[in-house]
């Protein structure tokens, strides 16, 4: 299953660079939507803070000479990316610009979920064998630390606010957590990564995230979530139909012309 | 009674005296319900506007067509919901006294009672169309708005003053998105050509009629008579003409209008006058984007309805 890992490093920061970028592309396709104007402004500065943590691991694969980052970002088929299936669903119905019919119960879930992960890795990725790793990491949880007060204080708030948001979060979460199976996987990479140093194993992670979301999920009286297997592996590039879609947009200018300066 | 109605004479008086001495005037200070009326009018379209800018921007936000790009516009459309928040909520102390809340303004909107810009009823085609706005409509905002910066309105001068630095950064933000066009492939200057040619009659919207002759109605009065603004609609449209023709002209454009010329006399940009009957349009909502754009911001915030429901709930 390892035989074919060239590098492990390039490995794990495409998982980590792709994940960002389809969460934060998620992000930006609420723009304007969000329930209230302070809202907006908090959302689209996570969104663009997490634009530019892919930014930066594009730009370490590149350093690397993996290719060019915006090449990474924007052009690699959905059967060459390696994120996550959590970060590719839709918001909701509907375009983006056509009538979005998109909700702020999933979205609140996803991101408090990917969030906790995510600080969960970074955390791990501090004690990294490899010091581009850890120096990204600490980049990355000074700014992770107010993602997660935010999405906490909303998750928090809506499953104890007025019986149909408890209804609406409590649909949302299972939705969420169906999708979570590989979250934390490193797919065909795993022993290689592992092995490495690079980060601690899934099984260790999973745990930590256990422990860590425990008092949350006490507060809102949700029974802690354990992960199953995932029924599709993004870390091995299985993906959903909307993944495609999600890179043909982001991609639709960039891909006019490969060679033009933007 | 009598009492009353003097009393009111002198506060006028009184009112009238501080706005001519160069006075600031504060939320909570009396003032006379025209003043009141024309601020509420002129700022509540300023934050509601600022919101409804972001949809057009959206659009390219996620179709950004670098990893730089899409940092940009993020951080500028962002900057713009910010302009927004600022905004209203100098709006809100405002409508405070008439019973009214942020609420009552976005209900407004949905009405057509609250009108927002001209320039954002219409419509975002290309890549070059974002870099246009950034560029030439965000640098006639700041034509605008730092008209205002001396208004005689003290809290909706403290927000001007943030906004209009950050705006500095949307035009630099939108010339770079420009200037990497015209300098690029043919079609990247076709882009940009195309946009400026549609974009051109908005550009002259931007700052309204001339008079209140051309469309009817004009709330430029007022504003000018309490201090709120310095500059007439066509002195700041002469001022937007003066700055950025030469600088269109220099990166290869066409400015789109044959008659377009500096008259010496005058000293003054003769120019062929838009369309005022589609000015006419989309103040009625009738725009090329203008129900869309409703529909989206009225679709989001149903949709959303239950949270705000849910929030309150725990105020309570």
């Amino acid at each position: 299953m390892t035989g074919n890992i060239e590098n492990p490093v390039v490995e794990l920061l495409f998982q980590l660079a792709d994940d960002d970028y389809l969460f934060s592309y998620r992000g930006s396709e609420w723009l304007g939507l969000a329930p209230h104007i302070e809202e907006d402004v908090a959302f689209s500065s996570i969104t663009q803070d997490t634009m530019g943590h892919a930014t930066m691991f594009y730009r370490l694969l590149e350093g690397l000479g993996v290719g060019v980052a915006d090449s990474l970002a924007h052009i690699r088929p959905a059967s060459e990316r390696k994120n996550s299936i959590l970060v590719e669903r839709p918001n909701g119905e509907g375009y983006y610009m056509d009538n979005p019919q998109y909700d702020w119960a999933y979205a609140v879930a996803r991101n408090y979920i990917y969030t906790t992960a995510k600080k969960i890795k970074i955390d791990s990725l501090k004690s990294s064998s490899d010091e581009t790793l850890r120096d990204a990491a600490v980049k990355v949880s000074m700014e992770i630390y107010y993602h997660l007060l935010h999405w906490k204080t909303w998750f928090v708030q809506l499953f104890n606010a007025t019986e149909d948001a408890r209804k609406r979060m409590t649909t949302a979460l299972e939705k969420v957590l169906a999708d979570c199976g590989d979250l934390f996987s490193y797919g065909e990479a795993a022993t290689a990564i592992t092995n490495a140093g690079l980060i601690e194993s899934e099984e260790v992670l999973v745990n930590r995230w256990i422990e860590y979301v425990k008092p949350v999920f006490e507060t809102i009286k949700v029974e802690v979530p354990t992960f199953g297997k995932p029924q599709q592996n993004g870390r091995n590039q299985e993906h959903t139909k909307e993944l495609q879609q999600a890179i043909d947009t982001m991609s639709e200018v960039y891909a006019t012309d490969l060679a033009a300066s933007w | 009674m009598m009492t009353t109605h003097l009393l009111e004479n002198d506060l006028q008086a009184q009112f009238e005296a501080r706005i001519a001495a160069g006075d600031k005037i504060e939320a909570d200070d009396w003032m006379p319900e025209e003043y009141r009326l024309a601020l509420i009018k002129l700022i509540s379209m300023h934050g509601i506007s600022e919101i409804m800018g972001a949809l057009p921007e959206k659009e390219w936000v996620p179709k950004a067509p670098t990893l730089y790009r899409k940092l940009g516009i993020m951080a500028k459309v962002q900057d713009e919901m910010g302009h927004g928040q600022l905004l209203l909520r100098v709006a809100e102390d405002l409508i405070k006294p008439l019973g009214k809340n942020r609420e009552d303004l976005m209900q407004d909107l949905f009405a057509g009672r609250l009108k927002f810009h001209n320039v954002f009823h219409m419509a975002t085609e290309s890549w070059g169309d974002a870099g246009l706005i950034g560029w030439l409509v965000d640098g006639a905002a700041i034509i605008t708005q730092t008209n205002m910066l001396n208004a005689s309105y003290a809290p909706y001068t403290r927000a001007l003053q943030r906004i209009c630095a950050e705006e500095v950064f949307h035009a630099q933000h939108g010339e770079a998105i420009i200037l990497a066009l015209a300098e690029g492939t043919q079609a990247q200057k076709d882009m940009v050509q195309d946009a400026l040619n549609r974009w051109w009659e908005a550009l002259l919207f931007f700052f309204g009629p001339p008079s209140s002759d051309t469309t009817g109605s004009s709330k430029q009065d007022v504003t000018i008579k309490y201090k709120i603004r310095i500059n007439t609609n066509e002195e700041l449209r002469q001022g937007f003409l003066s700055k950025y023709i030469p600088r269109i002209q220099s990166i290869g454009l066409k400015i789109p209008d044959p008659t377009l010329r500096f008259d010496e006399e005058s000293q003054k940009w003769i120019y062929q006058q838009p369309n005022w009957e589609n000015f006419k349009k989309i103040q009625r909502n009738e725009g090329p984007k203008s129900q869309e754009r409703l529909t989206l911001r009225r679709t989001s915030y149903d949709n959303t309805a239950w949270v705000r429901e849910a929030l309150s709930s725990q105020r309570g």
